[in-house]
């Protein structure tokens, strides 16, 4: 299964392993770690599950959606790398990714 | 003070289908909500979306499931009280006397709280600071155009609110629209109006830029914003107005002696009550082993506390189980059938 890294905002990691087809949001609500609030549950309706991820890893996931920009204008301090983690979908190939929580989400 | 038989807050698919079984059972019901219209969520974060997970409606919207849903409860003529929130729940004797920040004062032997995840608040700028200006300097809604005329107004946020204040604004004060990106998600014909605005001069636009600090001591002077590469200009204002959206805090209901697990309620999934007598708990607001947070999990849990709420409020009477295609009495509830 691929491993995905959580770190907190002060700076407590997690590393999970999540499986294939769930969400990065969904790995972290599943395994009990703060900072990913998912307050909608996943319907990309409320900015809550907002994460920074790793710079070399944001062009290797796939394009944001534009009803994932819009509410991004939402997230607390968002930023270059700022993704909502409900609509990163788990593969083989994300393997090793890194994401950040920011200090909060709202 | 309003008497009443069950108190159920909150106005979402969970709220208002609970009054219709308090209602089918004889009970009455009054409902708070902190939002200006009934529909929670479903109404506040997807009103167009589909629902494809209704019991026997293959597809719906949130606003078509509320409407249908408002049409249902009709019969109850059921009291809804919007914009207010439940601040304050005490015991009195064998009720409970709840108060709402209108100073609303509900008497009730029973609680339903359907609050899906708390209630909408709007969300605030991240800085510090910004606190200490709130509701001098920095607001989140406006009650009174007027208050901002002639004043430097800087506004913040790229959707319908943002681009709706700042063109109204932009008429009687002096008005800087900032934004995280170059492109707005409201109505595409605001988005170019208020270019037109700024090709005219009657309003500047600053992105992609975010708030970076406010400068002031007892009043606002100034803001400073910058963009992702670290550049930052400085913005002479005098009010800031934030419209990032709303989003959802438990509030009040902390205060109020409740078990709270993370941010839900545990309960019972005999009656769906808490570990107080009398308060009950349903839809996402309510955790139990197995939990779902769907809209039809939330149905069922609002039927078997109606009718917890029933020994409660009619502490004589026994209540007798009965089916709406047979029963005269609920029929005549909903009105479908005369009384003799």
């Amino acid at each position: 299964m691929p491993k995905i890294t959580y770190i907190e905002h002060n700076g407590k990691s997690h590393q999970i392993e999540v499986a294939n087809g769930l969400t990065v949001m969904e790995g972290a609500v599943q395994n009990n770690i703060p900072g990913i609030d998912a307050d909608c549950g996943g319907s990309c309706a409320c900015a809550t599950c907002h994460s920074y991820v790793e710079e070399k890893w944001f062009d290797k996931l796939p394009k944001k959606e534009s009803a994932e920009e819009d509410m991004l204008d939402m997230a607390f301090e968002p930023k270059k790398f700022s993704r909502l983690t409900c609509q990163i979908t788990v593969t083989d190939d994300l393997d090793g990714l890194v994401v950040k929580m920011p200090s909060k989400q709202g | 003070m309003i008497k009443t038989d069950v108190l159920v807050i909150g106005a979402g698919p969970v709220g208002l289908f609970a009054v219709h079984q308090l209602g089918v059972i004889g009970l009455k019901a009054e409902v708070v909500d902190n939002l200006d219209k009934v529909g929670g969520q479903c109404i506040e974060l997807y009103p167009d979306k589909p629902i494809y997970d209704i019991p026997a409606l293959t597809v719906c919207t949130g606003k078509s499931l509320t409407e249908n849903l408002l049409e249902q409860i009709k019969p109850f003529k059921t009291n809804i009280h919007l914009n207010e929130r439940v601040e304050e729940v005490i015991k009195d004797k064998d009720n409970w006397k709840v108060t709402t920040n209108k100073k609303k004062v509900f008497l009730t032997p029973n609680i339903i709280i359907a609050g899906g995840v708390g209630s909408f608040e709007p969300r605030k700028f991240p800085l510090k600071e910004a606190e200490r200006f709130e509701n001098n300097g920095i607001y989140y809604s406006i009650k009174d155009k007027n208050y901002f005329k002639n004043k430097k107004v800087s506004i913040f946020g790229g959707g319908d609110s943002a681009l709706d204040w700042a063109i109204e604004l932009s008429k009687i004060s002096e008005v800087t629209l900032v934004h995280r990106r170059d492109e707005f998600r409201g109505a595409e014909h605001t988005a170019q109006l208020a270019r037109k605005f700024e090709k005219e001069g009657k309003l500047k636009i600053k992105t992609p830029f975010q708030i970076n600090s406010i400068e002031g001591k007892k009043n606002i002077e100034a803001i400073t914003v910058k963009t992702e590469d670290g550049k930052t200009e400085k913005i002479v204002t005098d009010c800031v107005l934030g419209f990032f959206g709303l989003i959802m805090k438990l509030g009040p209901i902390v205060e109020w002696g409740l078990n709270l697990e993370k941010k839900t309620i545990p309960v019972n999934t005999e009656n769906f009550e808490t570990n107080k007598k009398g308060i009950f708990a349903i839809g996402d607001i309510c955790t139990y082993p197995g939990k779902l947070k769907l809209i039809l999990s939330g149905f069922h849990e609002g039927a078997l506390a109606a009718r917890g709420c029933f020994k409660l409020a009619r502490p004589n009477e026994k209540y007798r189980f009965e089916f709406s295609t047979t029963s005269k009495s609920i029929q005549e509830k909903l009105g479908v059938k005369k009384s003799d």
